[in-house]
């Protein structure tokens, strides 16, 4: 049993992305939420089908049980395909069913996956769907498997404040722009990525650890370049890093939009 | 928020939404740009937190910039009927006579098994077909007494009752497909049992035309209903199975799929026919309404049927003259 939590994506272009597959314990949940939105429904309903009755005994009854079955098949069809994968108890978790490609379902796809509920449901709760997700790398129940889908986790992501960090501060470097070529030549990818990354999570340093860390970097980068004393004099170790790493990204983006490459989407 | 992401936003929200030339190429191009960045984020190994947002993004625009789902394609509910069903059944036909050989030998099983021992009735008639466990003779004779129309409403409830049993039987003779047809062939041989049961224990009893002219009007159309429901769970069993064929499980399931909601949804509609029928029709007997009409209506459902899943949606000779000569000019 080779079990991942995670679905490796290779697109068109070459380029690997991962889908985080959603565990037994959340679909439960989820199930248990639309689970009672289904029962929530039907018992409103209910009355609604009694003063049928009524009119015509039997007539509401024959209405309710009608729409009682519609509502239990139909609920995750319908949700499932209109909502882009969602019903509202996935909503809520923030999961999501996908083809196992990573695109959207087919409609032949969403019915499938939700009439197998009928063998996944066996015996009770679920056990053969929770059993077949288990045993599953890619948790896939029976009515998945058959449909070809995955459910995945959509956990939101903000985007990351790379402005605070290397754009928009005044950088004493930018005046020495041939130092500045000298620098992006000498430093290598992972030398920068190193100085990227300590900028990143210096919040999460111990102060002392931080200024000691700094002085690490800085020391590194000024051995690499020596820029005049006017550039550097009077600027702390963390403030020369981060002059360091602004000139490093803003490579081939000076003339297209102020901010770091990997942002270049911002609106 | 970047532009991308309100863009997939609003798509996600909107999922009809058509994006005119202008912004389809922009939507592509922050989508090449962020796979671009990603790319290069990941080689760089560094900063997971810009990887993983790039990725969220790239995971979601992904699926809308290769969605293969043909969205301008109008579904007509009469071409689905007339032509696509029809095909559907008669491209697994094979399947459906498996099926139906299955519940054909249920029957002969429980039909031997009533002859020669009537206590078996007891033992394999369910709860639903408790009121079948008396005498024949008695029962129609009752039924044939009992002339109070029974209220409109109490038929709806019972039509009802029937329509929702007999597609779930039908969905689970299809989901059952998924225990390599194990599940499926079960439940087909124990169908085909009752009815052998119920057909053997009338006809001792010498009452043929009563029992063809309370199964025949809705029965002609449930009974074939269930056993294409088992049609469609052999057709996932063989799918999931794949003895000799080449392609993989996946590609299997897929090729599958289609076919598998046509049928069931084809079943369903059969099966609310039926459904209405049994409550409506099949419940009056003689005098009120003569078992001949009864025999008659349902041998013409049986045949429309057949003639409905043989022949309709084929390609008529000067359809195929039209298409041979367009594609040979």
């Amino acid at each position: 049993m080779n079990r991942t939590n995670t679905l490796q994506i290779r697109t068109p272009e070459g380029i690997v992305f991962s889908q985080l597959l959603a565990g037994p314990i959340s679909r439960f949940l989820a199930w248990g939420i639309d689970f009672c939105i289904i029962a929530a429904a039907t018992t409103v309903l209910s009355v609604v089908f009694i003063m049928l009755d009524l009119i015509s005994a039997g007539f509401g009854q024959a209405i309710g049980l009608l729409v009682q079955f519609v509502l239990m098949i139909g609920y995750g069809i319908g949700f499932e395909w209109f909502k882009n994968g969602q019903t509202i108890g996935k909503r809520v978790l923030r999961l999501r069913v996908i083809d196992l490609q990573g695109l959207r379902m087919k409609p032949s796809q969403v019915v499938i996956r939700n009439l197998l509920r009928f063998v996944d449901m066996l015996p009770v709760f679920y056990l053969v769907g929770g059993l077949a997700c288990i045993i599953n790398r890619r948790g896939q129940r029976l009515g998945d498997l058959a449909a070809n889908t995955i459910v995945v986790r959509i956990p939101r992501i903000s985007e990351p404040d790379l402005d605070q960090l290397v754009a928009g501060k005044f950088n004493s470097l930018r005046h020495y722009p041939h130092l500045e070529a000298r620098l992006r030549q000498r430093v290598s990818a992972q030398e920068a990525a190193l100085a990227l990354q300590a900028l990143v999570r210096r919040d999460s340093l111990e102060p002392q650890a931080r200024v000691q860390l700094f002085a690490d970097i800085a020391n590194h980068f000024r051995a690499k370049v020596d820029f005049p004393t006017e550039a550097t004099e009077g600027i702390a170790d963390e403030q020369y890093v981060r002059n360091v790493v602004d000139s490093l990204y803003r490579v081939n983006r000076s003339a297209r939009k102020p901010e770091p490459e990997v942002v270049a989407t911002a609106s | 928020m970047t532009e991308l992401e309100s863009s997939l936003d609003r798509l996600e929200v909107n999922q009809d939404r058509k994006l005119s030339l202008d912004d389809l190429r922009r939507f592509h191009y922050l989508y090449d740009r962020t796979a671009a960045g990603l790319a290069k984020v990941s080689s760089l190994a560094a900063e997971p937190e810009t990887r993983r947002y790039l990725e969220s993004l790239i995971a979601r625009a992904y699926g809308e910039v290769h969605e293969t789902r043909d969205r301008q394609h109008r579904f007509s509910p009469l071409v689905w009927f007339f032509q696509t069903l029809p095909q559907t059944f008669r491209r697994h036909v094979r399947a459906f006579w498996l099926s139906t050989a299955i519940t054909v030998l249920g029957a002969i099983f429980g039909g031997f098994a009533v002859a020669y021992d009537p206590e078996a009735k007891a033992a394999v008639m369910p709860e639903m077909f408790a009121n079948h466990l008396g005498d024949p003779t008695e029962r129609v004779a009752q039924e044939e007494r009992d002339r109070d129309s029974p209220s409109a409403g109490s038929m709806s409830s019972f039509s009802a009752q029937l329509m929702v049993n007999n597609i779930s039987v039908s969905i689970r003779a299809m989901a059952f497909g998924m225990t390599w047809g194990i599940g499926t062939i079960l439940l087909l041989f124990y169908n085909g049992v009752i009815l052998g049961v119920i057909a053997v224990d009338y006809v001792q009893a010498g009452q043929t035309v009563f029992l063809l002219g309370w199964l025949l009007p809705h029965g002609s159309i449930e009974l074939p209903a269930i056993v294409m429901g088992g049609q469609a769970g052999l057709m996932l069993a063989s799918a999931l199975i794949g003895w000799g064929r080449r392609t993989t499980l996946r590609e299997r399931f897929r090729a599958i799929a289609p076919d598998l909601t046509t049928l069931i949804s084809g079943i369903a509609l059969m099966l609310v026919w039926a459904g209405l029928v049994e409550a409506f029709f099949s419940q009056y007997h003689e005098p009120t309404l003569p078992y001949a009409v009864k025999i008659a209506f349902g041998a013409t459902e049986l045949l429309l049927l057949c003639l409905f899943l043989g022949r309709c949606g084929k390609k008529t000779d000067v359809d195929s003259k039209t298409i041979s000569g367009s594609a040979n000019p």
